[in-house]
C-alpha cells in the first residue's frame, strides 16, 4: 500500500539547514495498523505530512497503492488527498461553524458527490462512530473525544485507502484515548490501513506494528501483540 | 464557471457569510453607504429638476420680462430720474432687430403695480380682479389651459377691439352659479359689458398664475383705460438655442436706444430673466447629480477596498480552516473561487440593500413633500444608472476578491495546518 525508499527531507532556515529525515525506507501493507514513535523533533510529523502529500520530500521515492507520488501540482495533490487519504489531527481541526454532519460531509463535497448521497453517507459514518444523535451539534457543543470521533468519521467518509493520524489521542485523557483507539482498532479490523503517530507506549501497543524514529532514521521496526482497547472501555 | 452554478457552492458561501456575521456586516457597510448616498443624492437632484420642470411647465423656459423704470443718468439733455414709458411700437422694433426673439407679448394690467383693480360685476355679485390687456402671442410664451368650449384672445378680438374676456376659475366660481355655463355669459368690467369666451384653468403652484386673473384684448384694454400706445411690460420668449443672457442684454440695449437713455444706464430698463434662473437651477441640479456620482463612486470604491481588506483579514483568521479544506481535498482553484464569490456576494448584497433602501428613502421623501409647494417631484434614478452601478460593483467585487483569494491559495496547506 505504502512504499517509500531513501526518503530525505531537510528544512532550510536562513543559512542553516536542518536535516530531519535522513533516508527512510519503509513499507506498509494493506490492512496494517502502524504506530510511529520517537522523541519530540524526531521527524514523525514530517514523515506523516509527506505521506499525506501535504509536504514533499527532497529526494527518494514514494508510491501509494502503486501510484508514484512525485512532482504533483497543488491541484493534483488535493485530488489525491481527497481520494486516497483520510487525516486525523491532534487538535481535531473541525470547522467550527459547521455542525457534525456537515463536517463529515465536507470531503464528499470536494468529491462532487450529490447533496443527498453526501448526507446519507455522512450520517452513516457518524453512526459508525456512535454520534448519530449529535449530527446537528456544532463542534463547540461536543467533548474532546466526541470531536475526535467526528474527525475520524470525516476521515473515513471519503473511503480513503489510508488513514493518517498525527497524535489522535494527544489532546485527550486516557479513558477517552482508549475509546478513540477502540474505534481505530475496529476500523482497522474491517481492513483499513492506518498509521498512528504517538508518544505514548500504551497507545503504540494498541497497534500491530511499531516503528521507531530517531535522528531521522528508523531505528526499530517490530510487530507487536495488539492490546485491545475495548477492555479499558466501559 | 461550473462552480458558480453549483448549489453547494452557494450553500458553502452563505454558510460562511452567515457564520461570520460581524465580518459580513462590517464588510458590507462601506459599499452600502456608497450606493445609498449615490441613489439618495442623485434621486434628490432628479426630483428637484423634475419639480422645477413641473412648477414652470406653463411658461417657456427661456423667457423673460422687461419693463421700464426711471433713468439714473442724465443723457442728451434729459435730466436723471426721468420715467421711461414702453410703447407698443417697441415690440416691432425689438422683433425686427433681435432675431433670437421667438415671441414678444406686450402686456398691460389694471390691478397690480399700484393701479386699481377692475371692478367686476354680474347682476348682484361683484368683486375686484386684476385685468390684463393681452395679445394672442402671450399664450406662445405662457400657456394658459383653457377649459373645453372656451378659447383665449384671438387676432380678430384685437382687430375689432371686441369686448370679450377670459376669466379665471375662481372668478367663475364667484360670479356664476355652479351649473351655469359661463361661456357666452356677460360680466361688467368697470362698467362695460364683456362677453366671456373662455375660463382658464388654475395650474397650481406656479408663481405666474392666479386663478382670478381676467384677460381682455390689448386693444380693448387701451380704449377702456385710456392707455394709448403705452405698454406696462413685455413678456418675451427667445428661441430654445439662444443664449438668454445675451438676448436680454440686446433687448435692454435696444430699448435704451429707442427711449434715449444713457447706454450704460442699467436702471432705466428693468428685467427678470426666467431663462437665466432656469439655467442656474438646472446647473445646480446637474452639479448635484454629478457630485452624487463622484461621491457615490468614491464611497463604493472605498467600501469595496474595505471588503477586500476585511476579507484579507478573514483569510488570515481562516487560515486553519482553509488548510483543513485543502487537506480534505479542496483544490486551490476551488478555494480561490470561493473567496472571490464571497467578495462578489458581499459587494452585491450590500449594493442591492443600498439601492433598495435608497429608493425607499426617496419614496418616503417624495410622499412627505408630495403635493406641497416645494418643487420636488418624482425623485428617481434612471435604471441604466442603477444597472451601471451594479455592474461597477460586480467588477470591483471580483477584482478586490482576487487579492484575498490569491493570499488564501498562496498559503501552503501544511503551513496553514501548523498554525495555532
Ligand atoms: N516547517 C518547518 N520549518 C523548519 N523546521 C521545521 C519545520 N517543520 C518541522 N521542523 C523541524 O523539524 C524537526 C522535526 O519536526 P516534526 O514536527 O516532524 O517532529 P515530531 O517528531 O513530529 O515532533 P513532535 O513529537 O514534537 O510532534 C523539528 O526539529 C522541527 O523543529
Ligand atoms: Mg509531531
Amino acid at each position: 500500500m505504502i512504499e517509500i525508499k531513501d526518503l530525505h527531507k531537510s528544512y532550510r532556515m536562513g543559512s542553516n539547514s536542518l536535516h530531519v529525515l535522513k533516508g527512510i525506507n519503509f513499507s506498509v501493507e494493506d490492512g496494517e495498523l502502524v504506530a510511529i514513535m520517537g522523541s519530540s523533533g524526531s521527524g514523525k510529523s514530517t514523515l506523516l505530512n509527506i505521506l499525506g502529500m501535504l509536504d514533499v520530500a527532497d529526494s527518494g521515492s514514494y508510491h501509494l497503492d502503486g501510484v508514484p507520488i512525485k512532482d504533483l501540482s497543488e491541484t493534483k495533490a488535493a485530488q489525491y488527498r481527497n481520494k486516497f487519504l483520510g487525516f486525523i489531527f491532534q487538535s481535531f481541526n473541525l470547522i467550527n461553524y459547521k455542525n457534525a454532519i456537515e463536517n463529515v460531509a465536507l470531503p464528499l463535497y470536494y468529491q462532487r458527490i450529490g447533496r443527498k448521497e453526501r448526507q446519507e453517507k455522512a450520517l452513516k459514518y457518524l453512526e459508525r462512530v456512535g454520534l448519530k444523535q449529535w449530527a446537528t451539534h456544532l463542534p463547540s457543543e461536543l467533548s474532546g473525544g466526541q470531536k475526535q470521533r467526528v474527525a475520524i468519521a470525516r476521515a473515513m467518509a471519503a473511503e480513503p485507502k489510508v488513514l493518517l493520524a498525527d497524535e489522535p489521542t494527544g489532546a485527550l485523557d486516557s479513558t477517552t484515548s482508549y475509546e478513540v483507539m477502540d474505534l481505530i482498532q475496529k476500523i482497522n479490523d474491517e481492513g483499513n490501513t492506518i498509521l498512528v503517530v504517538t508518544h505514548e507506549e500504551d497507545i503504540a501497543h494498541m497497534c500491530k506494528r511499531i516503528v521507531h524514529l530517531k535522528d531521522g532514521v528508523i531505528v526499530e521496526d517490530k510487530m507487536v501483540e495488539q492490546v485491545r482497547a475495548a477492555q479499558y472501555v466501559q | 464557471m461550473k462552480q458558480l452554478f453549483d448549489r453547494d457552492t452557494w450553500i458553502e458561501i452563505f454558510q460562511s457569510i452567515r457564520k461570520n456575521r460581524l465580518r459580513t456586516f462590517l464588510t458590507m457597510i462601506g459599499v452600502f453607504i456608497g450606493i445609498y448616498i449615490y441613489i439618495g443624492l442623485s434621486g434628490a437632484a432628479n426630483g428637484l429638476q423634475n419639480g422645477f420642470e413641473r412648477e414652470f411647465k406653463t411658461i417657456a423656459r427661456n423667457s423673460m420680462f422687461v419693463w421700464a423704470q426711471q433713468t439714473s443718468m442724465p443723457y442728451s439733455g434729459f435730466k436723471t430720474g426721468r420715467q421711461i414709458q414702453l410703447k407698443l411700437s417697441d415690440a416691432e422694433t425689438l422683433k425686427k432687430q433681435i432675431p433670437e426673439i421667438e415671441a414678444i407679448a406686450p402686456r398691460n394690467v389694471q390691478g397690480i403695480f399700484g393701479s386699481n383693480p377692475g371692478v367686476i360685476t354680474r347682476g348682484l355679485k361683484s368683486g375686484n380682479y386684476s385685468v390684463f390687456g393681452d395679445f394672442p402671442e402671450f399664450t406662445k410664451i405662457a400657456t394658459k389651459r383653457i377649459y373645453d368650449g372656451g378659447r383665449f384672445i384671438n387676432d380678430e378680438d384685437i382687430e375689432q377691439e371686441r369686448k370679450v374676456c377670459v376669466i379665471g376659475e375662481r372668478t367663475q366660481k364667484e360670479l356664476f352659479d355652479d351649473e351655469e355655463n359661463p361661456i357666452g355669459g356677460y360680466i361688467e368690467i368697470d362698467g362695460v359689458n364683456f362677453q366671456v369666451v373662455g375660463v382658464h384653468k388654475f395650474a397650481g403652484g406656479g408663481p405666474f398664475d392666479n386663478d382670478s386673473d381676467i384677460f381682455i384684448p390689448f386693444t380693448t384694454f387701451r380704449k377702456l383705460y385710456n392707455t394709448g400706445e403705452n405698454v406696462s411690460w413685455f413678456t418675451i420668449a427667445a428661441y430654445d438655442d439662444a443664449n438668454v443672457i445675451e438676448v436680454e442684454k440686446d433687448i435692454k440695449a435696444t430699448l435704451r436706444r429707442i427711449h434715449q437713455t444713457h447706454p450704460q444706464d442699467e436702471k432705466a430698463i428693468g428685467s427678470f430673466n426666467l431663462g437665466e434662473m432656469f439655467n442656474k437651477i438646472f446647473g445646480f441640479s446637474d452639479g448635484l447629480i454629478f457630485l452624487s456620482l463622484v461621491v457615490g463612486i468614491a464611497t463604493i470604491l472605498a467600501g469595496v477596498i474595505g471588503i477586500g481588506n476585511i476579507l484579507l483579514i478573514s483569510v488570515k483568521e481562516r487560515t486553519k480552516e482553509l488548510g483543513v479544506r485543502r487537506a480534505l481535498g479542496a483544490t486551490p482553484g476551488e478555494v480561490r473561487n470561493q473567496i472571490i464569490i464571497e467578495a462578489l456576494v458581499l459587494t452585491l448584497l450590500a449594493g442591492i440593500i443600498g439601492i433598495i433602501l435608497g429608493a425607499a428613502t426617496l419614496k418616503l421623501i417624495d410622499s412627505l413633500t408630495g403635493g406641497g409647494d416645494f418643487p420636488y417631484t418624482n425623485p428617481t434614478v434612471p435604471i441604466p444608472y442603477v444597472l451601471g452601478s451594479l455592474m461597477l460593483m460586480i467588477i470591483l467585487g471580483i477584482l478586490i476578491g482576487l487579492i484575498p483569494a490569491q493570499r488564501a491559495v498562496s498559503i501552503r496547506p501544511i503551513d496553514a495546518l501548523r498554525e495555532e
